[in-house]
């Protein structure tokens, strides 16, 4: 059952959550993140859920923390700078395998930066953001539907892999509005899902549940670490996800995600109608990397543009993906400004001069 | 033979790893005690802290989460919200509730959680080796106040208690030692009325136990104690602080 309505980014995300039965939020307010916690603040209340305004970023991840120790759906979002102090709770989720959804609604940086949208979290998201050997997976939608259904999956892989799941998304697509399907009918919270190794209490029914990263035996934690890094082989092997437009044939593959992708189509109807074979492969999975695809692009490609709105993060995935086996430029704009179609044409049309010469 | 004396259910048969002279384990047996006794242990979750305690959850006989430095109130927010139904207590030191975790501290209390908090005050940090606290005394000679706490470069310590006792949000804060048989029985009634307050979903409540680190203030076990009766106690003095009817 699906109805359609017209909706911003920021309130696709929010509703989203609520449809995948998060009753639990815990926020701290940042621009251009601030509606999705405003819509929540007005919505949770109406289907029995928590919305808690946290002191800082570092007490919301916490409390993200100990709810998902609880064993229910929950989430937390920011932008850039509030991403950075949830970083330490980032890991400790790793460490102790929890699942959890968070929301980065990206600004320019470093430091305080600006408010306008920007892609500069990229190493920060897909590289996990704390410390320690860990991954999250980053999920980058590309308009508000996407918006909207990957939250949704978002809650399901978390719970899946007992991993936090990132959606990754920027300042445009957070304003940005657009006529969305979204799910209707009885919304009830999701703790349907066994959670074996949650706390609760024992109730006298079974052994006491620890959630815990600290392991004092160098064995023991390398012996954690390499049980989790199986698991992350085999998020690698079966989560890679991407989308691609007139790629089939084309000859000079612009790889882009969420806005930035956006405006690189126009770029590549631009540059067929000036008789350049040119194609997008979009990353919807930033980890993993949708590595398999970029290496198949790579046989028949010549060259790859990597349209960000950072200095050049996401190239070196592109470049380690098809083993630097093709020529890849970097068409960027940063701190809040925006490759626009004619740029990314010229860099599209440059790739192909070069590696024709 | 009748047994006058035994190990309370919610302690775990694991050996204390606190050192020789530690009121750590006295306070544990306390919390342990007041638990069985309000008969919760099988909906209660423990959060323990960064710092001597930091492996609380093996000495416990519930489910526990051991949380990042100073986060616990937060970490104990999400699971009471996300299960109401839990008793939900923190187990924290003085660096971890009154230095990096102050922020979630006032706040818990601030927005009154109906968690139990307790609040072990060394006056040092214990697990990291004796480093200056923000419970550290004027004075006081720590590995990093060499010369004793100098207020005018140090600044002062914080009295929780006190701080806490302002606040709207706070159900019932006490100051209590383990310094005494006395005065362990009267921290007992603290600990486990702050338990019960939290049963009666009357919301924050915290107690403040004076403890000793005979390791790191480089005393013997019983000198330790009088160092608490002589210095801390004037200085931190026991009492009720705010008990909300
Ligand atoms: C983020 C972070 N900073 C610093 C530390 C190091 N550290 C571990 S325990 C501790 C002090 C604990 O002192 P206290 O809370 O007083 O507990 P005690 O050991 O005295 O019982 C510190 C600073 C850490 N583990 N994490
Ligand atoms: S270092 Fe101090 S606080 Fe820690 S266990 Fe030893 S005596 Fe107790
Ligand atoms: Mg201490």
């Amino acid at each position: 059952m699906s109805e359609k309505i017209l909706i911003k980014g920021n309130e696709a995300i929010a509703e989203a959550a609520i449809a995948a039965g998060c009753r639990h939020f815990f926020g701290y307010p940042i621009t251009p993140q601030s509606e999705l916690a405003a819509y929540l603040a007005r919505r949770m209340p109406k289907v029995g859920g928590v919305y808690l305004q946290a002191e800082s970023e570092v007490a919301a991840i916490n409390m993200v923390y100990g709810a998902a120790a609880a064993g229910v759906r929950c989430m937390t979002s920011s932008s850039s700078p509030g991403i950075s102090l949830k970083s330490e709770g980032l890991s400790y989720l790793a460490g102790c395998d929890l699942p959890a959804v968070l929301i980065n609604v990206q600004r320019g940086g470093p430091g305080l930066g600006g408010i306008q949208p920007s892609q500069a979290d990229y190493f920060q998201a897909t590289r996990g953001g704390g410390h320690g050997d860990y991954h999250i997976i980053v999920l980058a939608p590309g308009g508000v539907q996407e918006m909207y259904s990957y939250t949704r999956d978002a809650f399901d892989l978390a719970d899946k892999h007992r991993m936090t799941v990132m959606v990754l998304t920027d300042g445009i697509l957070g304003q940005m509005m657009e006529a969305t399907a979204t799910e209707n009918g009885e919304q009830t919270a999701d703790n349907r899902q066994e959670k074996p190794w949650a706390v609760g209490g024992v109730r006298g029914e079974r052994a006491r549940n620890i959630v815990n990263s600290l392991y004092l035996k160098p064995s023991e934690l390398e012996a954690t670490n390499l049980s989790r890094y199986e698991k992350y082989k085999q998020v690698e092997e079966t989560e890679q996800k991407y989308d691609s437009y007139l790629l089939d044939d084309a000859e000079i593959v612009v790889a882009a995600y969420g806005a930035s992708s956006r405006i690189a189509k126009n770029a590549i109807d631009e540059a067929r109608s000036k008789g350049v074979k040119a194609g997008l492969l979009r990353p919807i999975t930033l980890w993993p990397f949708p590595k398999k695809a970029f290496a198949a692009a790579a046989k028949k490609a010549r060259a790859f543009v990597s349209v960000e709105m950072s200095m050049g993060q996401m190239i070196e995935d592109i470049e380690l993906s098809i083993r630097c086996s093709r020529p890849v430029t970097l068409c960027n704009r940063v701190g809040g400004m925006v490759p626009d179609p004619a740029m990314i044409c010229e860099a599209i049309l440059n790739a192909n001069k070069e590696a024709t010469a | 033979m009748s047994v006058v004396f035994q190990k309370t259910p919610m302690l775990t048969d694991a050996v204390l790893h606190y050192c020789p002279g530690c009121t750590h384990g006295i306070i544990h047996r306390l919390v342990a005690e007041a638990i069985d006794e309000l008969g919760v242990g099988g909906r209660t979750v423990g959060i323990a802290p960064v710092g001597c305690s930091v492996m609380a959850y093996n000495y416990f006989n519930c489910d526990f989460i051991q949380a990042a430095h100073g986060r616990a109130p937060a970490v104990a927010t999400g699971v009471k919200r996300a299960r109401p139904d839990n008793i939900v207590f923190t187990y924290q030191g003085d660096g971890d509730l009154a230095a990096i975790g102050t922020a979630e501290t006032v706040h818990a209390a601030a927005r009154g959680e109906n968690i139990t908090v307790i609040f072990v005050n060394n006056a040092i940090y214990g697990m990291t080796g004796g480093q200056m606290a923000p419970t550290t005394m004027p004075g006081q000679v720590t590995q990093t106040s060499p010369y004793g706490r100098d207020p005018k470069t140090a600044g002062y310590p914080l009295r929780v208690c006190e701080l806490l006792a302002t606040l709207d949000g706070t159900a019932y804060c006490e100051r209590v030692s383990a310094d005494s048989v006395k005065n362990v029985r009267a921290a007992k009634k603290a600990i486990k009325k702050a338990f019960q307050n939290q049963i009666d979903g009357k919301g924050f409540s915290l107690v403040e136990v004076l403890s000793s680190c005979p390791t790191n203030w480089g005393l013997t076990p019983s000198a330790a104690l009088d160092w608490i009766r002589d210095k801390m106690i004037p200085y931190y003095p026991p009492g009720v602080y705010k008990d909300t009817p």
